[in-house]
């Protein structure tokens, strides 16, 4: 890890890094919204930060697998969007949506030297990033019900839909406030993180 | 927590889900007998969808011995049928549309197609021809049944009943006094109160300061912001209660001596507003907006002797340990820092402790007066949680869950005991026992969010001011007569305090 920090920032990494982030980011989703129960998840140190990370193992491995997949898309640069889907179990209505959005820099590939960005600068806005998500309980609407999450990527079209993934609408709120989160930057990918929630309906 | 046990645990039987415990067995159920216990429940028992808790996920699981569960769910809330029990995992739209949508129409004008294309862009929030909507199937399981949000429990909050456990002491529920605090600011970030050990409660009044004596009742204006626009953003008074400290939102700490009710001096060392405030004797930390912490030698010239750069949002807590041996700072980035009170071998000074645990801004921040280096620490509504602290060894001693924002922490010199105060729902001041971390009573009064809490000179009296413009004095740590003779006695063996005079 050590070795990083002086060689800058190669495509590898950044898929790395940035595959690590949402990682991070779904389990503090999860833990903030109270999507699963808090006692399931334990404390871990990453990014100077104490995050929670879920201790259930069939979640831990479905969000691992989500995980190495995103790893190897961004790699080749064709994902576009990571969506974490909040809604209702009973009523099956879409209650909360997170969109990052990913743009990436497609003339960047391993042969071109690393590029020029420290691990810390990057680290700092992940921070932010992940102690916005942290205060965004603060105004967004109550989940009255039990909810359930769903993963959805959009990717390039002419990708080969591997196994166990299948293909979906946007799941879009209707009726929705939204709110953008500050972005951070690897210098080969960008993500832009916001949150959409559904307008209380005035009584 | 047991009352929301409880809570759940009505809601669980309210809701006539669970099957009636000594009715006669259904058909479907005797059937299952007959047959054995070899297929699942799933499979014989059609009038059940599966247990959503254990079967979503993969398609169709045999659940073995999950039988015995109290939890079952009811056959009509799922949404299903006898054939099809679950239908969570479907999407009934994107069938529907695939099933009735027309073969393509012949090629479309251009100009048309360039439409259509907008509109799907819009609709779909992409263009379609260019991306795909992936999703993994195979969603882990959901949280089990039964489990109720934890946020909906911070926000339904109900007052609980009293706890039929005995205070060994009377402490009264109403407020000693309420006292009018218009135009206070509600801004979480700020310190407006402060007692003296003179007993003069200073509260900062947007661009005003006000001195309240506690012994007369009188209430001198101490200071005005000149500028319109510059409020008040902290008060602090020295130990010997002779000059008050006063930071203010156009960046600069001043200090003013209150017999002769005049300005001594304006420090100028900040960019930003100084929202916190502490004294080490001669020297006078204040914390900014842009999270940097200055030291003060308020005798000489060169007031500026040190900054300390460990926070990158708002200072909003700020205490020195009594020994004066530590300084405790918490901001709006989620951390605790603690300081030594010399700097390091590089000249530069670093914290001995971080601690990134609470998950939201750290306001409250409060020394131990009877345990060395220990140190308590509140979170803001993010997080909501208390914890204490040993800094040298950087342990968390204790975390305790109070459910409602936590604006400031005082511990009490007469009982081992701290009070804390919080923000919505209740707008209470919770006192709990130390070490046990028990409550040991709420105080209810104030109808808006507490913002601050200063303690009197005594250790009896604990003034908060909050959002709806009151301070309320409450007499909590009221010490037993008998009690307080002793100490007393103990205070004066002590020698006075020689008076140092600040230039």
């Amino acid at each position: 890890q050590l070795g990083r920090e002086h060689q800058g920032i190669t495509l590898r990494g950044s898929a790395e890094l940035v595959a690590e982030f949402f990682s991070y980011g779904i389990n503090s989703i999860l833990y903030q919204r109270g999507i699963y129960p808090p006692e399931t998840f334990t404390r871990v140190q990453k990014y100077g930060l104490t995050l929670l990370v879920t201790t259930d193992p069939e979640l831990a491995n479905y969000l691992n697998n989500v995980t190495e997949q995103m790893k190897e898309w961004l790699y080749k640069c064709i994902v576009q969007r990571l969506v974490v889907v909040i809604s209702s179990i009973d009523s099956s209505e879409v209650l909360e949506r997170w969109q990052f959005d990913i743009e990436c820099d497609k003339t960047a590939k391993d042969d071109n030297g690393p590029r020029e960005k420290s691990q810390k600068a990057i680290q700092d806005e992940i921070r932010s990033v992940i102690r916005q998500i942290t205060a965004t309980v603060t105004f967004l609407p109550l989940l009255e019900s039990a909810c359930a999450f769903d993963l959805l990527i959009y990717t390039d079209k002419d990708l080969a839909v591997p196994e166990k993934w299948e293909e979906s609408g946007p799941q879009f709120i209707t009726n929705s406030e939204e709110v953008r989160l500050r972005s951070f930057t690897t210098t080969i990918h960008k993500v832009n993180t916001t949150v959409a929630y559904k307008k209380d309906s005035v009584p | 927590m047991a009352q929301f046990l409880f809570e759940a645990d009505l809601h669980g039987l309210l809701k006539l889900d669970t099957p009636i415990p000594n009715a006669p067995p259904a058909r479907w159920q005797r059937k299952a007998k007959e047959s054995g216990p070899g297929p699942s429940p799933v499979g014989v028992s059609p009038m059940k969808p599966a247990n959503r808790s254990y079967s979503s996920s993969k398609t169709p699981s045999k659940t073995p011995g999950k039988s015995g569960s109290k939890i079952q769910s009811t056959p009509t809330k799922a949404g299903g049928d006898r054939y099809i029990p679950n239908r969570s995992a479907m999407q009934m739209e994107m069938a529907n549309f695939l099933l009735t949508k027309e073969n393509d129409p012949a090629e479309e004008s251009p100009t048309k197609k360039e439409q259509q294309k907008a509109w799907a862009v819009n609709l779909n929030g992409f263009d379609v021809e260019e991306a795909k909507i992936l999703r993994l199937s195979g969603k882990p399981q959901n949280a089990p049944e039964g489990y109720q949000n934890n946020l909906k429990v911070l926000y339904s909050q109900k007052m609980t009943p009293g706890s039929s456990r005995k205070n060994s002491r009377y402490i009264p529920s109403m407020p000693d006094r309420i006292l009018d605090a218009p135009e206070i600011r509600n801004d979480y970030y700020l310190n407006l109160i402060d007692w003296s050990s003179q007993n003069f409660l200073a509260v900062a009044l947007d661009n005003s300061v006000y001195l309240w004596n506690h012994a007369s009742g009188e209430i001198i204006q101490l200071l005005q912001m000149e500028h319109p626009d510059v409020y008040i953003s902290s008060v602090s008074w020295i130990k010997e209660g002779n000059y008050l400290a006063v930071g203010t939102s156009s960046a600069e700490v001043q200090l003013w001596d209150i017999q002769q009710q005049k300005r001594l001096r304006n420090m100028t060392s900040h960019c930003a507003r100084v929202g916190t405030l502490s004294w080490n004797s001669y020297i006078l930390s204040s914390g900014a907006r842009t999270g940097h912490i200055h030291h003060h030698d308020v005798r000489v010239a060169e007031h500026h002797v040190a900054t300390l750069a460990g926070h990158t949002q708002e200072v909003c807590g700020l205490k020195w340990s009594l020994d004066g041996r530590y300084l405790a700072s918490g901001g709006n980035d989620n951390l605790v820092n603690v300081w030594p009170c010399t700097q390091g071998g590089g000249g530069d000074f670093a914290p001995v402790q971080t601690f990134t645990q609470h998950q939201g801004a750290v306001k409250a921040v409060a020394w131990c007066p009877w345990q060395m280096n220990v140190l308590a620490t509140g979170g803001g509504t993010s997080d909501r949680h208390i914890r204490i602290w040993n800094v040298c060894s950087g342990a968390c001693l204790s975390t305790v869950d109070a459910h409602s924002q936590v604006c400031s922490i005082l511990w009490s010199t007469n009982y081992k005991e701290f009070v804390s105060g919080h923000g919505f729902a209740q707008n209470q001041l919770v006192l709990w026992k130390y070490p046990t971390m028990t409550k040991v009573a709420e105080l209810q009064g104030h109808t808006a969010r507490i913002l601050n809490l200063t303690m009197s000179p005594d250790g009896t009296t604990v003034a908060s001011a909050a959002a709806d413009e009151t301070l309320r004095l409450w007499r909590c740590f009221e010490m037993d007569p008998i009690k307080k003779k002793e100490k007393e006695k103990a205070n004066s063996a002590k020698s006075s305090i020689i008076h140092q005079s600040i230039r």
